[in-house]
């Protein structure tokens, strides 16, 4: 019974029955590679992004047979998550990369001083520009953003602060159902309701807020719903034991600790209803000249006008399609900025939490 | 020993002295909130029950005429009629849902627990960036880019795999068909996923994380027994949220589409089942008197297919409400 | 306590309101400070400034898209010699257009085909007085070419049952005997057709399948309608730029569009008699002078059955009616669309619109009809 002493090759404790760190990017190349020569020789030819598919489709099994032999199922199954997680991301980068490079490069044709000053009246094939329809989304999407955010924020308070009985469980079932309405049916309500109150073919920057705000206002009720929730509740009974009044606990305790995330939740409804096309093409109209007001005549937007260059071009259709592009690139500009300012403020605000 | 038995005696309050406790007094901060918060919750009521009395007012002369007249006056027999463009807006939104949602909570998982900490929040800005993209660039992005890339996996597909049925049928020369439309959907919920599963994700108490790594948990598993369970309820509205967007979507499903009035599950044919919204912009332009209220009834359709979606789901999420953060 | 938490809580209240109030602030900032200038408004008197379309007069116009091009280009001309006025058309569709010069929305309406003798009627219009009838007038004629994009093929000439076959769904491969026998000398390859029509009701449509049913009734079972028939399947795209994108950018496709819309692409010849005629302009323009006034309507109602089957005549095309009043309740209105429908069928609104959109002028026999019928307008 002797003890067998170490043999001569050293084992190190704490790196033992792990992948040596190289592993993992050798596996990858090596799957590329492999995916690479199928590609060749199986399909139709070299193409890069056949042999990106090939190669993750080989190293998802290839990495987790790898790491169960050497470390073990659990840690397998770690390393496959990991995987799949940062594939995921990656290909969520692919169509954004697509189209935002579709955007740009047919955009950046036109991003000059003359689409920003210049509107589309009197003008036909070259020149011109977008402005009155930026002066009109500025118009139709802020006077829905009052509308909308002080509504929703105030339900998604009333449903998880003080709703408990049949309103509630009302209310909660027909947002959900407010989602699902389709961008044109909410254009043809507001629509429908300006004929009844001014007469037919009233058609106004104002019947275009309120078919935004049928569309925006699920949006923030769910995004600030759910957020409003996780907020965890010894923060809201601590501020009870000290005498805080209901609603002043919502507006100081509750309210800054889901900030982050409501800002969020309003940029991101935002984002969506901007871009919408449909409901303000039926409701706001077409104009190729500025209106900055709301109540009375057509006024352009920007997602109407970038439609309507595609959709209706001249003879020279090349000048219609990158004035169409150009909006498009303004549009997301438009977005972006407001984002980043939501974020900004959203950190300034926030208290810190452990994260 | 002298028994101490005056401590134990209760005490009582004398008859003459009792005073009944006063009633909660209501500050009159609370009363204004709450009948503010309260009010904008009937609002909402009040404009959907307009929007819905609206649709109903403006389809009922469709759903009421008899099919001869809607033979020559509209499109046709109404149920029949709806029926393939019932299924389309299902069948599309399934297979939106199918290749959009485990990507978006891979990418949700991988910002808020994979990523390094000082590059989460600006990879969380750059997936934001697709949802500030408008319809109609999707629209184009759709018909011109991805339908000319993928045409050649889709005759791939069918060559190879024709024996499943989604796969089967003649391939469209131009790749505009529904696995494609299903794609530029999915790309277009992803956003909204991602976003508020993202911030769920990072609301889950640390001390739950921390418990399960001090346990000798590996990321993954840290991940499905604490991160998942929390963020169920919430995964499943954001879930809806981008099931909302997707039956409802209008402009780039009508740009990308080309769509048909069949009933089929062949997705990479040109003769696609059309979505709801889709036909009604396509259409509605054109469309006057009858026609116009035949259009809004789908539009109704729509709806009701939003209501039964969303009544299953949340037969789903009231299972697990216990599980939310508010415990 | 409460004393000391009181600033706080003011502190916090400022927080919650600039949340809120700063992105919003500054998108009301912006749309105001700018105070709504562009520089080529600014020039015109009488139309800068706030609400530059309140200050002149407006005429409103609603209706096909396939002439939106050319009234861009009306509009605009009209309005540069004439700047107090504003003139905005809608192109919602032809449908929308005759409904709402209707109900009375808008004092003009463009429309791919006539009222119907049904839809005709006095009183029946919002804008007219109780005695009016409606006048329409041929202002647009567009020859619709058949696009295609076939990899090594140039040119194509297809008879009219070969073509009704192809989009009727029976012929379904590039090299079918029909196609290899009109077109010698052509390799056609061995792919199969995808034929894209119109998803959207649509005017194009209507008169493309009015052609086929004419020259081919045996293939093209279905009659003339704004949408095309489902039976016959094939690939769907919205809109004339919709069919353009989808044949350029597929590969062994087919389809038919306004034929200024589709330049880059090769365009088919068709077969009208014994010869091949393709989308020009007077080859065109020609169908409105070989063809006969609608019965049964009024002198100046120019609203024409179309002979798709003259000699040298290209068939397939589009005629667009401006859609006005006999008589307006209001005078002023009158003079409005007197002044621009008669500058649009003049010599040189026809001249700027087929430069501007790639339309067929107008003959001077039809323009002078034209301008008679705008002249008793009242």
């Amino acid at each position: 019974m002797s003890t067998l002493t170490s043999t001569t090759n050293k084992v190190n404790p704490l790196t033992a029955g792990q992948l040596p760190g190289f592993a993992l990017w050798v596996t990858l190349a090596g799957s590329v590679v492999i995916g690479g020569i199928i590609d060749s020789l199986v399909f139709y030819g070299f193409d890069i992004w056949t042999t990106a598919f090939l190669g993750a489709v080989i190293f998802l099994p290839v990495i987790y047979a790898v790491a169960r032999g050497v470390e073990g199922r659990r840690a397998a199954a770690d390393r496959l998550a990991t995987a799949l997680v940062s594939g995921a991301f990656l290909l969520a980068l692919l169509p954004l990369v697509s189209l935002l490079w579709e955007t740009l490069s047919n955009g950046v044709a036109r991003f000059d001083a003359t689409f920003f000053t210049w509107s589309m009246r009197n003008v036909i094939g070259d020149g011109g520009g977008a402005i009155h329809a930026l002066y009109g989304t500025l118009i139709v999407t802020g006077i829905a953003t009052l509308i909308s955010v002080p509504i929703g924020l105030m339900t998604a308070i009333y449903l998880v602060e003080y709703g408990r009985g049949p309103l509630a469980r009302g209310i909660t079932f027909f947002v959900d159902v407010m989602t699902g309405i389709p961008s044109i049916v909410a254009g043809l309500f507001a629509y429908a309701l300006m004929a009844i109150v001014f007469g037919p073919g009233t058609v106004n920057g104002f019947s275009g807020s309120i078919a935004l705000t049928v569309l925006m206002i699920p949006i923030v009720v769910r995004a600030t719903e759910e957020l409003l929730r996780i907020v965890p509740n010894e923060l809201r009974e601590a501020s009870y034991a000290l005498g805080v009044p209901k609603w002043r606990t919502i507006l100081s305790v509750v309210l800054p600790t889901a900030l982050s995330g409501i800002v969020s939740g309003i940029i991101l409804s935002i984002a969506r209803i901007i871009g919408e096309t449909a409901p303000l093409m039926i409701a706001a109209g077409f104009t190729n000249s500025i209106n900055t007001n709301p109540f009375a005549n057509p006024m352009m937007t920007l997602p109407v006008f970038v439609y309507d260059q595609y959709a209706h071009p001249g003879i020279e259709r090349v000048f219609y399609n990158e004035r169409a592009w150009t909006g498009a690139l303004t549009l997301i500009a438009l977005v972006m900025v407001l984002n980043l300012l939501g974020r900004f403020i959203a950190k300034r605000f926030a208290p810190q939490t452990g994260r | 020993m002298a028994t101490v038995t005056q401590s134990t005696q209760e005490v009582t309050p004398s008859p003459g002295s009792e005073r009944a406790a006063p009633p909660p007094r209501r500050r009159i901060g609370d009363r204004v909130f709450s009948g503010v918060a309260t009010g904008s919750g009937i609002t909402i009521l009040v404009i959907l029950v307009a929007v819905a009395g609206f649709l109903l007012m403006q389809a009922f002369p469709a759903l009421t005429t008899s099919p001869d007249v809607l033979e020559e006056q509209g499109y046709g027999e109404f149920w029949s009629w709806i029926l393939p463009f019932a299924w389309g807006t299902v069948w599309a939104s399934f297979w939106a849902l199918l290749l959009g949602v485990p990507v978006a909570i891979g990418i949700a998982l991988f910002i808020s627990h994979y990523a390094p900490r000082r590059l989460a929040s600006g990879l969380g800005y750059v997936i934001d960036l697709l949802a500030a993209v408008p319809s109609v660039v999707f629209g184009l992005w759709g018909s011109i880019v991805l339908a000319t890339a993928v045409q050649p996996l889709w005759m791939w597909l069918n060559e190879y795999f024709g024996w499943i049925p989604f796969f089967a049928g003649q391939v469209s020369g131009t790749g505009r068909t529904l696995l494609t439309a299903s794609i530029v959907l999915a790309v277009m919920i992803l956003p909204i996923i991602t976003s508020l599963c993202r911030e769920i994700f990072l609301q889950t108490p640390v001390l739950h994380e921390e418990a399960a790594l001090a346990l000798g948990a590996t990321r993954w598993e840290m991940v499905k027994m604490s991160v998942l369970p929390f963020a169920r309820a919430g995964i499943i509205s954001s879930v809806m949220l981008g099931l909302g967007r997707a039956l409802g979507e209008t402009m780039a499903v009508a740009m990308v589409l080309s769509g048909a009035p069949v009933i089929t599950v062949e997705v990479l044919t040109s003769q696609n089942p059309n979505t709801i919204a889709a036909v009604i912009a396509q259409n509605f332009a054109e469309a006057y008197g009858l026609k116009t209220n035949q259009l809004i009834a789908g539009g109704l359709v729509l709806f009701a297919i939003t209501l039964l979606v969303n009544m299953g789901a949340r037969l789903i999420v009231s299972r697990y409400k216990e599980f939310s953060g508010a415990n | 306590m409460r004393s000391g938490s009181l600033p706080q809580f003011r502190e916090r209240i400022a927080v919650k309101i600039s949340m809120i109030g700063a992105p919003v602030a500054l998108l009301a900032a912006a749309a105001l400070t700018l105070s709504a200038c562009a520089a080529n408004e600014t020039a015109n008197p009488g139309t800068g400034g706030t609400g530059s379309t309140t200050a002149s007069i407006t005429l409103s116009g609603k209706g096909a898209s396939s002439m939106s091009a050319a009234q861009q280009k009306w509009i605009a001309e009209y309005q540069t010699a004439n700047a107090g006025i504003t003139i905005n058309y809608s192109p919602d569709g032809s449908g929308a257009g005759r409904e709402a010069f209707i109900s009375g929305a808008v004092q003009y309406a463009g429309s791919d085909r006539p009222f119907k003798d049904e839809e005709m009627g006095a009183g029946k219009f919002g804008k007219c007085t109780a005695e009016s009838n409606a006048l329409n007038l041929p202002v647009y004629i567009s020859p619709i070419a058949v696009i295609f994009n076939v990899e090594g093929v140039e040119d194509l000439k297809l008879d009219p049952d070969t073509l009704a076959g192809i989009f009727a769904g029976t012929i379904t491969k590039w090299n079918d005997a029909k196609i290899v026998a009109t077109n010698p000398g052509v390799t056609l390859p061995d792919g199969n057709i995808t034929a894209v029509h119109r998803s959207d009701d649509s005017g194009t449509t209507n008169n493309f399948t009015d052609y086929l049913n004419q020259a081919s009734p045996s293939v093209w079972t279905e009659a003339a309608s704004d949408t095309f028939p489902a039976a016959f399947g094939g690939e769907a795209a919205k809109g004339t730029s919709g069919v353009v994108d989808a044949v350029a950018n597929g590969s062994g496709t087919i389809g038919y569009a306004d034929s200024s819309a589709a330049k880059e692409l090769g365009h088919a010849q068709l077969k009208v008699g014994s010869e091949w005629l393709s989308p020009t302009a007077e080859a065109a323009a020609k169908i409105v002078d070989e063809s006969e006034q609608l019965k049964g309507r009024s002198e100046h109602d120019l609203a024409l059955k179309l002979n798709r089957k003259a000699a040298g005549v290209y068939p397939a095309v589009l005629v667009s009616y401006a859609l006005v009043c006999e008589a307006y309740s209001d005078a002023k209105e009158a003079e409005l669309v007197k002044g621009f429908i008669g500058y649009v069928a003049s010599a040189e609104g026809q001249k700027a619109a087929a430069e501007a959109a790639g339309s067929a002028p107008l003959s001077s026999d039809m323009q002078a009809k034209v301008k008679a019928a705008v002249d008793s307008v009242k």
